[in-house]
């Protein structure tokens, strides 16, 4: 199948996108003071041995020279190596990312599964008490910030419970299905339930939204005309129809789930990106934030353009009109 | 006409949230920055409504403190991201083409840049503070205003009046100001008051990293962050910082999903 010219201009599209991005995170970290050789050698270092690491680093070359060499690092894995760690920053972030990943594919687990099926109840018993229940539920998590979630979570089920660890992560040990595995279950179990909670209450608005909005289509009153249950017309033909916002949602979700995760990693002490992120801006571990940040703006982009294609293929209402 | 309900109970908490801000300027029950070592750490009683901090300051008057700060900053960088987005989305509508395009890019750029990995780059540009607080909660209100303005103008501009108007000889930017900015105000009013509530979600954030105003401006988001150390022996001082944040943001929202009812019923609950 060759790709068709809009999908074309899509990729390009998001392609500038990031270029523009890097840029514009290259520059703000370029003005930025402190000197990265003064960080790794401090303040007492010698004036020539200064010198000598910033020749090493490259940082007397070109502005734009410096760019480049970023990006091709950065394509490459060689983003350079941490001011205050003295180990590779790739490394650094793919450590983390043993973290961050699990935490945030559990919390968006969990508010999908949640949300979904709340969403639909409730938009099936539209104006009744469980409808009731799920739009109180979806105004109060909205409103509810995920790092206090968290605090009350540490109170009620670690401090007074002690059913799960107040903070911290014993590592995935030999990644194997041990103790050691579930230990580290244990330690994101809490901070999942924190970050899903405001997640699930914007899915299960939209999911309820959506499905009333697929409802009155004329296609469901067809198939219960024909003799479909109630029960059958909604989850064979009006709920999988309905999913379309709730994936769109998803993916402009993905900025509030990425802040979240540095709110709640706080939180919880563990040691995942985002704190990676925090602890580097105040040990002015700049090239760090540099590529912690990158990366992060790049999954957003990433996923918006993956969350358009999606909807392009699945709407194929969409498509004509393109 | 009957007032949505929402709209009632939104409006009414927003006024005293936004009234306690106001008072807080004149009078707060104690004075929010006084010290008392001997009275530290009490729970809620019938001279300190909220308890007392770490160190003997009256909670209750911290949160109102607080209040200022934080809805200060949220409608301040709201207002900003708002009025800017705002402005691109309806240029985006009347150009058009290659316009439209650079706005709709510029915007994927912008949105990849939530609050708080703005203010982790600024905050290495310029330390943490108001402004940094400011800049990255609007930066990321500029996308979100600019798609809303974008979609409403475009539908304006399809009217039969925009054709009359051009016909009379106005230009884009007579009818972007006479018609179209007047008629999708009230979906731009709607947003302005879910995305302040957001931007308080956001502010507190910051301030919780430590990246929002610098101690001694009280800040609901630092005094949930102070709060941890007691978690166990002073629970009341985690409590009340996020109830008043949850409260204010819940206020918002009513607020924004009430005008919108009553502006759009057929809208209603969606989206």
């Amino acid at each position: 199948m060759t790709p068709s010219p809009s999908r074309i201009r899509r990729l390009a599209g998001a392609a500038l996108m990031l270029l523009v991005t890097s840029l514009v995170i290259f520059l703000l970290i370029e003005a930025a003071p402190g000197d990265p050789a003064e960080i790794m050698l401090g303040t007492s270092a010698q004036a020539d041995t200064l010198a000598a690491l910033r020749d090493q680093l490259g940082l007397d070359r070109p502005l734009m020279v410096r760019y480049l060499a970023w990006l091709g690092g950065v394509v490459t894995g060689n983003m350079g190596q941490s001011y205050t760690y003295g180990v590779p920053v790739a490394g650094l972030i793919a450590e983390r990312m043993l973290v961050t990943l699990p935490l945030t594919l559990m919390a968006t687990l969990l508010a999908v599964g949640v949300s979904v099926p709340l969403g639909v109840m409730a938009a099936a018993r539209q104006g009744r008490a469980g409808d009731g229940l799920a739009t109180v539920f979806a105004q109060m998590g909205i409103a509810v910030p995920n790092f206090w979630i968290g605090l009350l979570l540490i109170l009620v089920f670690a401090l007074k419970l002690g059913w799960f660890p107040v903070g911290g992560f014993p590592g995935w040990g030999d990644a194997g299905w041990g103790d050691a595995g579930w230990g580290a279950i244990s330690a994101l179990i809490l901070p999942a339930v924190a970050l899903a909670i405001p997640q699930a209450a914007v899915l299960t608005r939209v999911t309820r939204a959506a499905v009333l909005d697929v409802a009155a289509e004329d296609f469901i009153r067809t198939a219960r005309a024909k003799g479909l249950s109630r029960h059958r017309a909604l989850w064979r033909h009006t709920v999988p129809n309905a999913l379309l916002p709730v994936v769109t949602m998803l993916g402009l979700q993905i900025p509030f789930l990425i802040s979240g995760a540095v709110l709640v990693e706080n939180v919880f002490s563990l040691p995942g990106i985002g704190t990676l992120a925090y602890q580097a801006l105040s040990q002015r571990d700049l090239i760090v934030v540099q590529n912690v940040v990158l990366l992060f703006a790049a999954i957003v982009l990433a996923v918006n353009a993956g969350t358009d294609a999606l909807y392009a293929r699945l709407d194929p209402r969409l498509k004509a009109r393109q | 006409m009957r007032l949505p309900k929402s709209l009632i109970l939104g409006a009414a908490i927003t006024a005293i949230m936004v009234g306690a801000a106001v008072l807080s300027r004149v009078w707060t029950p104690a004075d929010p920055t006084a010290m008392n070592i001997v009275a530290r750490l009490q729970a809620p009683d019938a001279a300190h409504w909220f308890g007392t901090d770490p160190i003997g300051r009256d909670v209750l008057s911290i949160i109102m403190a607080g209040a200022w700060t934080s809805l200060g900053i949220a409608m301040l960088a709201t207002a900003i991201g708002g009025a800017a987005g705002t402005l691109l989305g309806v240029t985006a509508a009347a150009r058009g083409g290659r316009a439209e395009r650079l706005v709709m890019g510029f915007n994927g750029v912008l949105f990849a840049f939530p609050p708080i990995l703005s203010a982790i780059l600024l905050g290495a540009l310029m330390g943490p503070g108001a402004v940094t607080a400011i800049t990255a909660i609007g930066v990321f209100m500029v996308p979100v205003f600019a798609r809303i303005s974008r979609a409403a103008a475009i539908q304006i501009w399809a009217r039969d009046y925009i054709s009359a108007a051009r016909m009379a000889g106005k230009n884009d930017i007579r009818i972007t100001a006479e018609h179209v900015l007047p008629n999708i105000l009230p979906q731009i009013i709607v947003q302005l008051a879910i995305q302040t509530g957001l931007a308080i979600l956001s502010e507190a954030g910051l301030s919780f990293l430590g990246m929002g105003v610098s101690p001694p401006t009280p800040s609901w988001g630092r005094m949930l962050s102070e709060s941890q150390t007691y978690l166990a022996a002073a629970p009341h001082l985690v409590l009340a910082p996020g109830l008043a944040i949850a409260v204010t943001v819940l206020g918002l929202n009513l607020l924004g999903d009430g005008l919108r009812d009553l502006t759009d019923p057929r809208r209603g609950q969606a989206g």
